[in-house]
């Protein structure tokens, strides 16, 4: 930069604005009259934001502007206006039965939605976001039901669970029955055995089928039913399929057999409403496995 | 418009320079001609198309809306005569634009700013906007007399009162056509004149009816000299060969009257054919000197031709000492050669063909565009879910898009290499392995698939799958592919 004042530009016939970078100086070229008016009045128009809207920080507030506008307060507006929306869509869902909800697009569409979201915040911690399951936790993509994959069935057990303590929970455990002394530890891996050789799974060598056919109508026949059918009454699983909520390895059967297994689904009565409820069995439902 | 200014006389002002530039209002002269001509043509034209066209009728049957184009916002659909696009399709807006600034370069490579003189909003509006100031205030002259008297006599408010009356009321028909071409036109002209139309059309119609009476009324040559970037960008894309308003120096020079050329052509001095007469100056819209050269304001409407060309022809002398030409040929001229004009050059092919190439495009995708369509997305949380019986299933969100005026029934297969079946959740369907679902008119449905494949040949880790959607009635088919996964 030389001096602040101009000077005359003989090729152009302007004057410069004095400022000067490595020899290049800069014409006065100035904006039209309306141009520099407009610049002001937004600058009136940024002092009437200040005063009409939120705008200065104070020492433990800031100034609330002349309407006591709020962004927060809109935000809870828009909030109870999709609450009334969704109230009356939900009241709907509410009203039809779990199977017209399944025939009705709309219907299915909304229940699928709403179960999905309630789904990813109560369920997904145990069950994934994509109800893909995990050890222990049953996968409720496919068709292998504990309690049953029916609708209704499905909505009985999300309401008052397995084991929860809810008076209408399922009931029925796997026992323990190598802890409590029933079957020696021989006969555990025997009996292992014959479950995997149910399902069509290699048996160990030098296993005696004979036997193991022997302690498990026994022992186990009564839950899990002749030839290991499963029953959905007390939940026991059927044994000849290829799911297999713990494991089917011999190891895995041993602790199994051993310990006993009694997993827990929480009751969701009362914790959530009867259309969410009922919006999440659809969507269970749909997975894919459902019955 | 650079003032020539006198060292010497420079005041401290000058010395820091004017804060702003004060306004040198323009007050162009009537004039007639060839271009005036084309461009009342064009002016009648583009308005008329602008005012009249959403009230034109095509019928696309019961339900569908009758107005020839419609941007129906709430549904989310496009219409233009035979066609209708859905927001899928945006991509046809940017072939179009494509289009349409690729044009703007032709049009630049070939006569200059034919787009800035003649069809640019701005330059019709703020025209016929000059046409009612002539018609109620008079010509230049009177109009600038009647600007200088201070006195106000009731004759001139009544002028300047019916001016701007008639001002609003163009401005306000402008404002009134935009919204009509957002709803259903003639049912909203209704709504509009007995109040009942909704808040957001009245708003449109004030913002738009104040841009046009201040740009066009006001503003007017100042949006092209400050505001516009289109007179930046074309001197990128104009070459020594574009055609453009040029004033032909070569029989231009020396400047003078009749009598004076006399005299100073009997001293044997160079005397051109101009006579100084400023009636191109006195029509320009942005009240520039075309012979001064090309200029950023020039927006090349032609009219100071027409002036140049009745006063060449009073006068006897050949026409167009102003005209469409460029420097080459004046200087092939000087030269004693005869102009050549080159309209077909590298550049005005490749521009040609980018249109051509886009243009057919488009048509060619427009013309052959399936009416059903569909998109499949593989469910990633699980990606594959192992069954009871040991058959392996993936689950898809399928999404159907029905863009026909009819309700369709549809069947879903899946084709790979191994034997799969499928099925619709939710769909009450009578052929259990080959799911059919009705999908409504002009709507797109979202299903989940379950696709299942036996446990006796389960694929080893990924096979491609092909989704066949068949229009059961006609025949139509879409397809998708993606992946079936194995656990």
């Amino acid at each position: 930069m030389t001096d602040h004042h101009g000077e005359f530009d003989s090729v152009s016939g302007k004057t410069t604005t004095g400022h000067e970078w490595d020899g290049i100086k800069e014409l006065n070229t100035p904006l039209p009259r309306w141009w520099v008016i407009t610049f002001y009045l937004t600058i009136v128009w940024a002092i009437g934001y200040w005063i009409v809207y939120p705008a200065w920080p104070l020492i433990s507030s800031n100034t609330t502007g002349l309407f006591g506008y709020s962004s927060r307060a809109d935000v809870a507006v828009e909030l109870a206006n999709l609450e009334k929306i969704r109230g009356d869509k939900m009241a709907a869902l509410g009203a039809a039965s779990l199977a017209d909800i399944e025939k009705d697009p709309a219907l299915l569409a909304l229940a699928r939605a709403k179960g999905k979201t309630v789904f990813g915040d109560n369920c997904a911690p145990c069950h994934g976001s994509g109800g893909a399951g995990a050890k222990g936790f049953p996968n409720l993509n496919d068709d292998d039901w504990l309690w049953g994959g029916s609708l209704d069935q499905i909505m009985q057990t999300i309401q008052y669970g397995a084991r929860s303590g809810h008076a209408k929970a399922h009931e029925g455990q796997m026992l323990a029955f190598g802890k409590d002394g029933v079957l020696k530890s021989d006969e555990i891996v025997t009996v292992a055995n014959y479950v995997r050789a149910l399902s069509g799974l290699p048996t160990r060598k030098g296993y005696d089928a004979a036997k193991g056919e022997k302690i498990f109508a026994e022992n186990c026949v009564a839950c899990h039913g002749d030839g290991g059918k499963g029953n959905q009454e007390m939940g026991a699983p059927n044994l000849t399929d290829k799911i297999w909520l713990y494991g089917s390895d011999e190891a895995t059967l041993i602790e199994t057999i051993t310990n006993g297994r009694a997993g827990v689904m929480p009751a969701w009565e009362g914790r959530l409403d009867p259309a969410t409820i009922k919006a999440m069995a659809v969507y269970v439902h749909s997975l894919g496995g459902g019955k | 418009m650079n003032k020539t200014v006198n060292p010497n006389e420079l005041t401290s002002e000058d010395d820091f320079g004017p804060l702003y530039a004060a306004r040198k209002k323009v007050y162009p002269q009537s004039v007639s001609g060839t271009f005036r001509r084309i461009k009342w043509g064009l002016m009648a034209f583009c308005l008329g198309v602008y005012y009249f066209l959403p009230f034109v009728r095509w019928n696309r049957g019961l339900g569908a809306p009758s107005q020839a184009v419609l941007i129906d916002l709430p549904n989310s659909r496009f219409y233009f005569f035979f066609i209708e696009l859905w927001p899928q399709e945006v991509y046809y807006f940017t072939g179009l634009l494509i289009v349409a600034a690729v044009t703007l370069f032709l049009m630049n490579s070939v006569g200059g700013r034919i787009w800035c003189g003649y069809l640019c909003p701005q330059t019709v509006w703020t025209d016929l906007f000059y046409a009612v100031e002539r018609f109620v205030e008079g010509d230049r002259r009177e109009r600038m007399k009647k600007d200088k008297s201070s006195g106000l006599t009731l004759r001139r408010a009544g002028e300047i009162a019916l001016k701007h009356t008639i001002w609003l009321m163009i401005a306000w028909w402008t404002g009134g056509a935009w919204v009509l071409y957002f709803s259903d036109a003639p049912t909203l002209v209704k709504e509009l004149l007995t109040f009942q139309a909704p808040m957001v059309a009245y708003i449109w119609i004030g913002i738009l009816t104040a841009t046009t009476y201040v740009l066009a009324g006001f503003m007017r040559e100042q949006v092209c000299t400050y505001m516009c970037p289109w007179p930046r960008i074309q001197a990128a894309l104009t070459d020594e060969w574009a055609l453009n308003v040029t004033y032909r120096y070569d029989r231009g020079e020396k400047r003078t009257s009749v009598k004076k050329a006399a005299e100073l052509r009997a001293l044997g001095e160079q005397v051109g054919d101009c006579v100084d007469c400023y009636q191109c100056v006195a029509v320009c819209p942005t009240g520039i000197d075309i012979r001064n050269g090309p200029q950023l304001e020039c927006i090349q409407c032609g009219l100071c031709i027409d002036a140049c060309d009745n006063i060449m022809t009073k006068l006897g002398r050949p026409k167009r000492l102003i005209g469409y030409d460029n420097d080459i040929n004046i200087q092939r001229r000087q030269d004693g050669k005869a102009p050549i004009y080159r309209v077909v050059r590298p550049r005005t092919i490749v521009y040609s063909a980018i249109i051509a190439a886009v243009g057919g495009i488009m048509l060619y995708t427009l013309a052959t565009r399936s009416l059903l369509d569909v998109n499949v997305l593989h469910d990633r949380n699980p990606v594959a879910v192992k069954l009871s019986d040991g058959s392996i299933r993936n689950a898809y969100t399928v999404r159907l898009l029905n863009k026909s005026g009819y309700d369709r029934v549809i069947a879903i297969d899946a084709d790979g290499p191994v034997n799969l079946t499928t099925h619709v959740v939710g769909a009450d369907s009578v052929t259990p392995d080959r799911p059919m679902i009705v999908i409504p008119r002009d709507t797109t449905s979202e299903l989940r698939l379950l696709v299942t494949a036996p446990a006796e040949n389960n694929p080893e880790k990924s096979i491609p799958v092909r989704f066949r959607v068949t229009d059961i009635g006609l025949g139509e088919v879409a397809t998708a592919t993606d992946n079936f996964v194995a656990p």
